[in-house]
């Protein structure tokens, strides 16, 4: 009878799956959008028109009437924010030690992060700069109920 | 002869060794030697006359002492190198030399550490061809195909990469450079057929992603295997899903 030497290795067997990849993808991904979504931000607030004297709540009130304004701060806050989040949670990951401490640590993070996009998501899109039955003192100069 | 030519100039250099001894330190400590040294010596002939004339005690690994079987990896006025590759001439001689054991592997003595942790993770991708036919007759290969892997064949698993890698020094489970610069020499060898159990195992919470591209290992290869790159075309090829 011939013999049959076993493989030194039985097939490995796969582990839960993991995110680490499609976080590294994101990563280098959401980056360069980051970069131009960020500096058009910036040249359009503080340097076209009348530069950083046009800041002020009328100019973001005019900004967020905008659809295209609109999506714009929600994908710089989104990328930004998931961005900033999951490079927090690699150095979590590769300085803390104790698991208890690094899961704490890690939900924390996502936690906080996931309140921010929400609430600055619910900002973007029900923004009113005029909203109706509000004192008229503490409305902008420019709404009809002045 | 001219007897100026003939002569080797010698200088007197301070080596400061980090030394540990289990049995009486508690700590490691710093240990000063003074040495007359000629401009043709390494490190390696320091330590030598070190154990050979001053303090018999002194532990270090060598073996083939020519950079060959990567045994001598140490930590050499911070940068981890071959202390037989390491003319002292070309280290700043008017201070003292620090050597210090290469870090984030325990330390048995003095600079001596335990490579159990760094051989694991080489055996882990599994170091060997991979292949379904029967080794009947050679197995042939362009010199295109040879090209391809051809850096990463030149590892000596001295660990100087590994060990000067900070998310090695923290976290002591990732799979480490030379791991995963030994992988890619299989990975991208045409004749293996195990890179797809490979990438399997280096797209690991500890492999490959761990990797942030700081160039510590790149720079500390004794034997210039471009490391940090090697590791992107593995990232690389997870990311295809092929090599």
């Amino acid at each position: 009878m011939a013999v049959v030497i076993e493989t030194p290795n039985s097939p490995r067997t796969r582990k839960q799956a993991n995110w680490e990849k499609y976080g590294w993808l994101f990563m280098r991904v959401s980056g360069p959008l980051l970069i131009v979504l960020i500096f058009t931000h910036l040249v359009v607030n503080l340097v076209v028109g009348d530069g950083i004297k046009a800041i002020d709540f009328a100019f973001v009130a005019g900004k967020w009437a905008d659809p295209f304004w609109q999506v714009w701060d929600m994908a710089m806050l989104w990328l930004a924010l998931i961005h900033g989040t999951n490079g927090m949670r690699t150095i979590v990951n590769d300085y803390v030690e104790k698991e208890t401490l690094r899961k704490g640590l890690v939900t924390t993070l996502w936690a906080v992060g996931g309140l921010l996009i929400l609430l600055g998501t619910l900002v973007i899109f029900t923004f009113d700069p005029c909203p109706a039955g509000a004192a008229a003192e503490l409305l902008p100069s420019f709404c009809p109920a002045n | 002869m001219d007897k100026a030519i003939a002569e080797v100039a010698s200088f007197t250099v301070t080596l400061m060794i980090r030394r540990f001894d289990p049995e009486v330190d508690e700590e490691p400590k710093w240990v000063d030697y003074d040495v007359e040294m000629f401009g043709t010596d390494r490190v390696l002939d320091a330590l030598h006359k070190i154990k050979w004339e001053i303090d018999g005690s002194l532990t270090f690994r060598r073996s083939c002492a020519h950079g060959v079987c990567g045994s001598d990896a140490m930590r050499i006025n911070g940068r981890n190198r071959l202390a037989c590759k390491t003319l002292i001439k070309d280290l700043d001689i008017s201070n003292p030399i620090y050597i210090e054991p290469i870090k984030g592997l325990p330390v048995e003595k003095d600079l001596i550490v335990n490579m159990e942790p760094f051989y694991q993770a080489y055996r882990d991708i599994n170091p060997f061809l991979m292949a379904s036919d029967t080794p009947a007759k050679e197995r042939l290969q362009s010199p295109e195909d040879r090209a391809r892997y051809d850096d990463t064949t030149k590892c000596i698993l001295c660990a100087a990469c590994t060990t000067s890698c900070p998310v090695f020094w923290t976290d002591g489970q990732y799979f480490g450079p030379a791991a995963i610069v030994n992988a890619h020499r299989f990975i991208f060898d045409s004749r293996d057929e195990g890179a797809q159990v490979r990438i399997d195992i280096l797209n690991d919470k500890e492999g490959v992603w761990r990797c942030r591209t700081t160039f510590n290992c790149t720079e500390a290869c004794p034997r210039g295997i471009e490391v940090t790159k090697a590791i992107a075309e593995v990232k690389q090829a997870i990311l295809r899903g092929r090599p």
